[in-house]
């Protein structure tokens, strides 16, 4: 009886050490298989994104030939210079104008679109599309082109009614409205796509509904449109805040920062003092001032976007 | 009593009908009218490239009507399509957008796979780390980046910094984040039976990836493919940090450098490099645009 | 070809248990349906069997080899899944074989064996379309013909009707069924739907809160429930339960349900509720068509009273009526020549011979 009562115990422990054992095995074997297959682009964020800011911060605390600890002293040196507040004060103009414009175009031109009939949607969708798709290092050059001092193909234009000629790249502010100007060209086809995007997600009931309820075509948007379409458009928005901020093509290649570094925004004047200057750490240091706005907009777009993935 | 506000109903409605279709007409008229406003501005710098590019050096400092080109001619197409270092620029964009094109593929999809179907411990941190890598911009992570491989050199004796392949090592950093997180998305809204249904016919987890997954969601693997290719064609930044023989750089960088001597600007041949730098976006966007819009709009949706 | 038994199988998930401990033994050709609520562990149960979920406990065995850690491709079974799961990118015939094709099966037995399978389902004209140009009821044959070719030990249906309107579920139940038939595959079927439980079942599984409540054929669950719960579950309309007390009037057992309606428990019933104490509160369950209207001769057992009838709904060969007694809302099935109209009185029968007493407490029917 005690016998029999014991082999059955035996059987039973095994058993379940068995299955204990296997069942551990098939899931340590999923999850070694899953994170052997993430391992790459771990190691890739790992070594080539994360690493690198960490030893920007390093750099930014150290001298000019990067043999000593300066401490915050690079810092202190930037805020005593009046190029770098000019930088400050240029990027957030540059960004913040840039954004709201290409977001107000790109919402009206996503209305365009949306309005005509559906099968000739595609073609002009299609076209205005164009700016985003070019290299932005190419689009610029031709911009240049078009602002050249003595050639300038809209200085002619301008001319044949009498105006002009306008210094677009030879005067600071005309400089800096060049510069937004070409940012917004490129851009605003981004905003425009995603809107229409968003636009076509609306039902067209609710449009009817508010029809019959008596709403005119400013009522339909404000009511309508944009409730549906907020999220979408706070996403765009912060994600061309970021895109617009960091943004180096444009200006290096359309004013290198000039006339005077008055259109030097963070990147640009990074790149000048880092690497043209050879002052790596200084370099380093003014590019670290976009990390807090970069923050707080990356903070806010992943909260939007998994709360769009919560509603989809 | 009753019979007027029939009456009153009865002119009222028929105005109102009247009145939107009307409405309509006139907006219709309007959209087309600033349509075509947007897109003459949107199509004005690459027409003057292609304007610019067909006139000689001759024409072009005549100051003639610079919207009109009297005598075409190609040679500028002749000169750059002829000159070894454009051609040079050329290959080395191509050889660079289509190695980091393959690598990012081989990294982010078996990543993405991973993170979409194998839920495992730290699998929706990383999903979100995925993102947020995605929105680290260039612009701050050329210095180090600069400086780390100026270092690795020092150390190891690898020189990777003025070699055009360091871009291979590099431009992952930022098509990888994006193509993963938008495969995440597409394996995602794959149905789970799918790969259940795999699963007991037999397949392993590769074969359910291979042979299932990456047919299914072949579309965004295409948006996916176009997007690594834009953005490895058209960056900037970082060759010109980590190129300066002329041998080793890429189009956009090869253009600005080379073509702009000095203060004087040969605009005939730089709008020719810039408009045929521009081409291979271009023709990839006129054959595939469905996938190109799909890639842009997948981004602002959780995987 | 093989039978399948669960000992004490149990799922949890974190603190949460979905199954709590089933014992099932199906026998070789058997169909054996799960039925519950949604929520009641039917499907995890079937998805344990086919591997796709561990096992908390307990032991699962196919054939006679326990399966607990036996991946799904190694168990030898094939499951249709509730939204077919059809692979979009692969032709019907690819979609079939793709089983066979990573097994590396030789080519001509693969082209035979869906040739085969095809042609029992009736679909060899549609082997070269894509999933995405079949119909509803197309797409199923095709999840089923994946399953047929395969040849398994056991097929597992996953609520394989549920996405199929109403006509068609019952055209594709029939075919389930002559397929079976024909095949002769132990085969497990998971629904929500007690129809489709009862009309395919050899062996109906009643499941709720992750237990089972009672395993029977179809005549036994509805004839012979165990709890208030399959009772009222199998059957539709559903049973009616009026709260009631036993007690002896003149030496006879009575079922009193108001202090004015009291009905004599017929004696081949009362032997069987005669140990119940009287003090007990019970339920007692009517089956809607135990409920009729009242005819000019009574047969023994069946019992005459009066309604005010609430509402009434014609259903063509019968009409259900609906009245409240006590606070307790009943329906009843009645010719349509009865003369029932909302509102207005009919004097009912009810037939005991049939009835059911329940323990109001624990749900136990006596």
């Amino acid at each position: 009886m005690v016998d029999v009562a014991f082999q059955q115990n035996r059987v039973q422990a095994t058993k379940a050490a068995r299955r204990r054992n296997g069942l551990h095995k098939a899931l340590k074997r999923k999850s070694t298989v899953a994170f052997l297959m993430t391992l790459p682009l771990i190691l890739l964020i790992a070594v080539l994104v994360v690493y690198p800011a960490f030893y920007s911060l390093h750099l930014a605390t150290l001298n000019k030939s990067m043999t000593k600890f300066v401490g915050l002293g690079n810092f202190e040196f930037l805020f005593k210079r009046d190029t770098f507040w000019l930088v400050v004060k240029q990027s957030c103009i540059f960004a913040i104008s840039a954004v709201i414009f290409k977001a107000l175009i790109g919402f009206i031109v996503a209305h365009f679109v949306h309005n005509v009939p559906a099968n000739k949607q595609r073609r002009w969708r299609g076209m205005l599309l164009v700016p985003w798709v070019i290299p932005p290092a190419m689009s610029t050059l031709a911009w240049l082109w078009l602002f050249d001092p003595s050639y300038s193909a809209f200085n002619y234009t301008l001319a044949l009614f009498g105006i002009g000629p306008i210094p677009w790249t030879g005067d600071a502010n005309w400089a800096r409205f060049s510069v937004i100007l070409v940012n917004v060209w490129y851009g605003a086809p981004f905003f425009m796509i995603m809107y229409l995007a968003a636009l076509k997600s609306v039902p067209e009931q609710l449009y009817e509904a508010a029809a019959i309820d008596g709403a005119n075509w400013w009522q339909r948007i404000w009511y309508v449109t944009l409730p549906m379409m907020r999220n979408i458009i706070a996403i765009t928005t912060l994600f061309s805040l970021i895109v617009t901020f960091a943004n180096f093509d444009i200006v290096r290649i359309l004013t290198a920062g000039g006339p005077l570094d008055h259109t030097h925004i963070f990147a640009t004047w990074a790149f000048r003092v880092g690497i043209e200057g050879s002052d790596i750490p200084l370099g380093a240091s003014v590019s670290l001032f976009m990390v807090p706005i970069l923050a707080v907009a990356a903070i806010f777009i992943l909260r939007d976007v998994s709360k769009r993935g919560n509603e989809a | 009593m009753s019979a007027i506000t029939v009456d009153k109903a009865g002119p009222t409605r028929k105005v109102k009908y009247g009145s939107i279709s009307r409405d309509r007409a006139w907006a219709l008229r309007w959209s087309y009218f600033f349509l075509i406003l947007f897109a003459i501005l949107s199509l004005t710098p690459p027409l003057y490239m292609l304007i610019t590019s067909l006139k000689s050096s001759a024409e072009i400092s005549a100051a003639t009507n610079p919207w009109w080109v009297y005598h075409p001619t190609l040679e500028n197409y002749i000169g750059l399509l002829t000159s070894n270092q454009f051609l040079r620029f050329f290959w080395n964009s191509a050889w660079v957008s289509i190695f980091v094109v393959t690598i990012t593929m081989l990294i982010s999809v078996p990543a993405a796979f991973a993170l979409a179907r194998m839920k495992f411990w730290g699998s929706a941190t990383l999903a979100t780390g995925v993102f947020l890598t995605y929105l680290i911009p260039d612009t701050l992570l050329f210095i180090p980046l600069f400086k780390m491989f100026a270092l690795f050199g020092d150390y190891t004796g690898i020189q990777l910094v003025n070699r055009w392949y360091v871009l291979l090592i590099i431009y992952p950093t930022l098509t990888v984040p994006f193509c993963t997180w938008i495969m995440i998305g597409y394996f995602a809204s794959i149905p789970k039976e799918l790969d259940e249904a795999a699963i007991i016919d037999g397949a392993s987890w590769f074969q359910t990836l291979t042979r299932i997954f990456i047919p299914v969601a072949l579309p965004g693997l295409i948006a996916a493919t176009i997007f690594a290719f834009t953005v490895s064609w058209a960056q900037f930044l970082y060759p010109l940090v980590f190129t300066t023989s002329t041998d080793q750089l890429v189009l956009p960088v090869g253009i600005i450098t080379t073509l702009i001597k000095g203060d004087v600007f040969n605009w005939g041949q730089i709008m020719t490099g810039a408009l045929l730098g521009a081409a291979p976006p271009l023709i990839i966007y006129a054959f595939l645009m469905d996938y190109y819009i799909a890639g842009l709009t997948a981004g602002a949706t959780k995987g | 070809m093989a039978e399948v038994s669960l000992r004490k199988v149990v799922k949890r998930y974190d603190e949460v248990e979905a199954v709590r401990g089933i014992d099932l033994d199906i026998a070789d050709h058997e169909f054996v349906v799960l039925v519950g609520p949604s929520g009641c562990g039917k499907s995890t149960t079937l998805r344990m069997i086919a591997g796709l979920e561990d096992i908390s406990d307990g032991d699962i065995t196919i054939g006679g080899d326990i399966v607990n850690d036996v991946p799904p491709k190694d168990r030898d079974i094939a499951m249709v899944f509730q939204n077919y799961a059809l692979y979009p990118h692969m032709t019907v015939a690819e979609n079939m074989s793709f089983g066979l094709r990573l097994k590396h099966y030789p080519k001509a037995e693969i082209k035979s064996r869906v040739a085969e399978a095809a042609r029992m389902l009736d679909i060899t004209d549609l082997i070269d379309r894509k999933p995405k140009q079949l119909s509803g009821g197309q797409r199923q044959r095709v999840a089923m013909g994946r399953a047929i070719v395969r040849n398994p030990k056991v097929f597992l249906f996953d609520e394989p009707l549920s996405n199929l309107d109403a006509k068609l579920r019952v055209q594709m139940r029939i075919e389930i069924k002559k397929v079976h038939q024909k095949v002769r595959t132990t085969t497990v079927y998971v629904t929500h739907d007690q129809v489709e439980a009862m009309t395919l079942a050899d062996r109906v599984v009643v499941m709720n809160h992750g237990r089972i409540e009672q395993i029977g054929t179809p005549n036994e669950l509805y004839h012979k429930p165990a709890t208030r719960f399959v009772a009222s579950f199998i059957g539709s309309p559903a049973m009616n339960f009026v709260p009631c007390r036993l007690e002896d009037v003149g030496g006879r057992l009575h079922v009193r349900l108001t202090d004015r309606l009291a009905f004599p428990v017929p004696p081949a019933r009362a032997a069987r509720y005669q140990a119940v104490p009287r003090s007990e509160k019970l339920l007692l369950g009517m089956r809607p068509e135990h409920v009729t209207e009242a005819r000019p001769h009574t047969e023994p057992g069946i019992e005459p009273f009066d309604a005010v009838l609430d509402v009434t709904e014609p259903m063509g060969m019968e009409t259900l009526v609906y009245f409240t007694l006590e606070g307790t809302q009943i329906c009843g099935r009645v010719n349509p020549n009865a003369g029932a109209q909302d509102g207005a009185p009919l004097r009912l029968a009810v037939d005991l011979n049939n009835m059911h007493l329940l323990n109001e407490v624990t749900g136990v029917v006596l």
